[in-house]
């Protein structure tokens, strides 16, 4: 049965065979499970309502990463009747569609975020994350009041350029107007007109409660206030969520 | 054949030709004492952050210390600074001392190696600790860091491949067969995972090539098989050298050698998607990780039997041998940790395990039964020989840090196992009138209890890795010298056997 080990001592004189027959069997399991990711149109489910981040959500986004807000939050709520009444719908593939990397998580030291946009106020969130043991007692959760310092957004442009290069659909126009949307967004009496053009259902707040400064707490209210709430699941059917 | 490859670590009058072919073994022991040094920093750290989940004051209010930004630092300390040390290390020893053959690039390009992988890490360590990260479990170094890493390792591919082509000996021994793909499987997974486009070329920012979904897979097909091959095939590669060289044995099987190189490099890779159960990755992709995790079992334990039966009219030594106890407790928590993988990756236990501490307790079974015990095992074997003392200077001492160790891995897992199946029940608990009865602060209040004890039993595996440390620091300085002729020494005559 095992005589074809025999001939292993080929194998076990040569290096380069060696290498190279590694290289070989260690390629294939990635290989199958990760080329048809790319290659069947039907992985990211068709439903409407995704957009790009805008520059405000974006830097709130890279703060939500700096700070490892994935390492105790999840963004991705299964398929279980206990999860669908505690978050709400199960998460599309296409909710994270723009998300470069993901941020699904794997632990749940604090609740899953996936659906957390517009579950709260602006306020509550602001207060929250400066001292969370203010609001809920029982938590653990690391006090963020630091956010409340300005937020650098010069390098926005370059932010946008590099996730077009990668195939987040920013327009020239969206770039061009980065800065005056991240400040229309974080100042709720600034015209509304052009910036919600280019930003579907994007909305405008004093997200950190005071409208003079941009904050990173305005950036990182800005991004959890929106997260979920982008595809509208009234209008999705069964069969736009089938995948292979 | 089965002797042909067991002399290869058993050969006779080894110590002797140390000197006649000059192994390089200056920065083996510059690798050795960083080892234990990154041991202790990793252990501290997750202390730290354990006491934090169980107080959270002791986030300190301060940016730099949030358990957000020191828990990358607590993973990164112990996989890619305890774990890479101990791996870069002993690899260099083994390669070259099996081989019969000087370390191609000699001195110098095993102290670049050193300072190399040493900048690599406090580069890594700094980024974390300013919040410049990728936001990639296990892959949060950013882009520059990533590039400075890549050249690090094709320099160590070309000194490992480069002494095994010089080498004396007609085969390549079974521990550098898992070395190499440890080596060449890191290279492709690194590459693969840390696919980013800066924001510009003096932005320490940078995003991912894919997205979502298929970001995802591949950040689990690189995240598991950090899993599989730096913290298995390089350890078994470890596990294939010193257990036979303590024991006086040469390895169990032969042919089973061969089956577990084989079978487990090529199954590794598919287990990826049993991190992302349920999830919006396609059912297909996620019940092929299930299959392949499950059988995943067989090959896992294949090396087990090998490692264990190894010891097979030699238990007595475990009596004798303090030091070996390590080494084959370490193959014992290698098979269960490879045992409560493979029913975790199945669907329906994952679906309640999942997001839970019951993961974690799984992790740290691996990590500190698996990963340090072996790596503990080494380094009491390797200090003797490398200074070239009689043994370690405190056999008690050594008996004191395996039970301080075992007893602090028993708390810990058995903390995680009690609170990750509670908070998984407690999540998925209905009331008698159909309503959700717990809300989720409820379930993280739950789990206080458990967290101070994980905390304890971290601190008696810190404290034990403090004793270590002072014991063989008393061997560098204090112990014996073995005399020059190898044979009348002990440490050096079992390495010679």
């Amino acid at each position: 049965m095992f005589a074809w080990l025999r001939d292993h001592g080929i194998i076990e004189r040569n290096v380069i065979l060696m290498g190279v027959l590694t290289l070989i069997t260690v390629s294939i399991g990635g290989l199958v499970q990760i080329v048809p990711l790319f290659a069947v149109e039907t992985t990211i489910e068709r439903v409407s309502g995704m957009r790009p981040y805008t520059p405000l959500e974006l830097r709130g986004r890279d703060i939500y990463i700096r700070e490892g807000c994935y390492v105790c939050h999840s963004q991705m709520v299964r398929p279980f009747r206990d999860e669908l009444e505690r978050y709400g719908h199960f998460s599309l593939a296409a909710e994270s569609m723009y998300d470069h990397p993901f941020q699904w998580g794997s632990k749940r030291t604090g609740p899953d975020l996936a659906r957390v946009g517009g579950r709260y106020s602006d306020d509550w969130h602001a207060a929250h994350l400066r001292d969370p043991r203010a609001l809920v007692p029982a938590s653990i959760m690391p006090p963020y009041a630091f956010l409340d310092r300005p937020l650098d957004y010069s390098d926005i442009e370059a932010r946008m350029r590099a996730l077009r290069a990668v195939g987040v659909p920013y327009t020239d126009e969206m770039i061009a107007n980065a800065r005056a949307d991240l400040e229309a967004q974080a100042r709720p009496d600034a015209d509304p007109a052009a910036f919600q053009g280019r930003y579907a259902r994007a909305r405008q707040a004093a997200f950190d409660g005071d409208p003079t400064r941009i904050t990173e707490m305005d950036a990182l209210v800005a991004y959890l206030q929106m997260l979920g709430t982008l595809v509208d699941f009234r209008d999705v059917t069964p069969a736009q969520l089938r995948q292979p | 054949m089965a002797s042909a490859t067991a002399t290869a670590a058993l050969a006779p009058g080894q110590a002797s030709r140390a000197q006649e072919v000059g192994y390089v073994e200056a920065p083996i022991r510059a690798f050795a004492v960083i080892t234990a040094f990154w041991g202790v920093v990793g252990f501290l750290v997750g202390v730290v952050i354990a006491l934090q989940l169980a107080y959270p004051l002791l986030n300190l209010d301060l940016e730099w210390t949030t358990f957000g930004r020191l828990r990358p630092l607590h993973t990164s300390a112990v996989i890619f600074a305890f774990g890479g040390n101990a791996l870069l290390g002993t690899s260099l020893y083994v390669v070259q001392r099996t081989c019969r053959a000087r370390l191609f690039g000699g001195d110098d390009a095993a102290w670049f190696l050193f300072w190399g992988y040493q900048f690599f890490i406090v580069m890594a360590a700094l980024g974390y600790v300013l919040g410049i990260t990728q936001g990639k479990e296990y892959a949060e170094p950013e882009w520059y860091v990533d590039l400075w890493l890549t050249f690090v390792w094709v320099v160590y591919l070309v000194v490992f491949g480069g002494t095994i082509v010089k080498r004396e000996e007609p085969h390549i021994y079974v521990a550098n067969w898992f070395y190499l793909a440890f080596i060449i499987t890191i290279a492709m997974l690194h590459i693969g995972n840390n696919l980013h486009v800066p924001v510009s070329l003096g932005s320490s920012a940078s995003y991912s090539v894919p997205a979502g979904v298929q970001s995802a897979m591949i950040q689990w097909w690189y995240g598991h098989n950090a899993v599989g091959f730096f913290l298995t095939a390089g350890f078994l590669g470890m596990m294939y050298y010193f257990i036979p060289k303590q024991a006086e044995r040469p390895v169990y099987s032969y042919r089973l050698s061969i089956v577990h190189f084989w079978t487990l490099i090529f199954l590794y890779i598919w287990a990826g998607p049993h991190h992302l159960h349920y999830t919006a990755l396609p059912d297909w992709a996620q019940v092929l990780g299930m299959v392949f995790s499950v059988v995943l079992w067989m090959p896992s334990w294949g090396g087990m039997i090998n490692g264990l039966m190894t010891l097979s009219g030699a238990w007595d030594k475990l009596r004798t041998n303090p030091a070996l106890r390590f080494s084959v407790t370490a193959v014992g928590f290698y098979g269960m940790s490879t045992f409560e993988g493979p029913v975790m990756s199945i669907r329906a236990v994952n679906g309640l395990s999942h997001y839970t501490d019951w993961t974690i307790g799984h992790v740290h079974s691996g990590a500190m039964g698996w990963v340090g015990f072996i790596t503990f095992g080494a380094l009491y074997y390797l200090f003797p020989v490398l200074w070239r003392k009689k043994g370690v200077w405190s056999e008690k001492l050594i008996a004191w840090h395996f039970w301080l160790a075992t007893l602090g891995i028993v708390f810990y897992i058995t903390a995680m196992w009690v609170s990750g199946i509670m908070q998984g029940l407690m999540w998925r608990a209905y009331d008698e009138l159909g309503f959700l009865q717990y809300a989720f602060v409820e379930t993280v209040e739950a789990m206080h209890p458990y967290y101070v004890i994980r905390a304890l039993g971290g601190v008696l595996y810190l404290t034990g890795a403090l004793i270590m440390c002072f014991n063989l620091w008393k061997t560098v300085t204090d112990s014996e010298a073995a005399e020059p002729a190898p044979a009348a020494s002990p440490a050096i005559a079992a390495a010679a056997e």
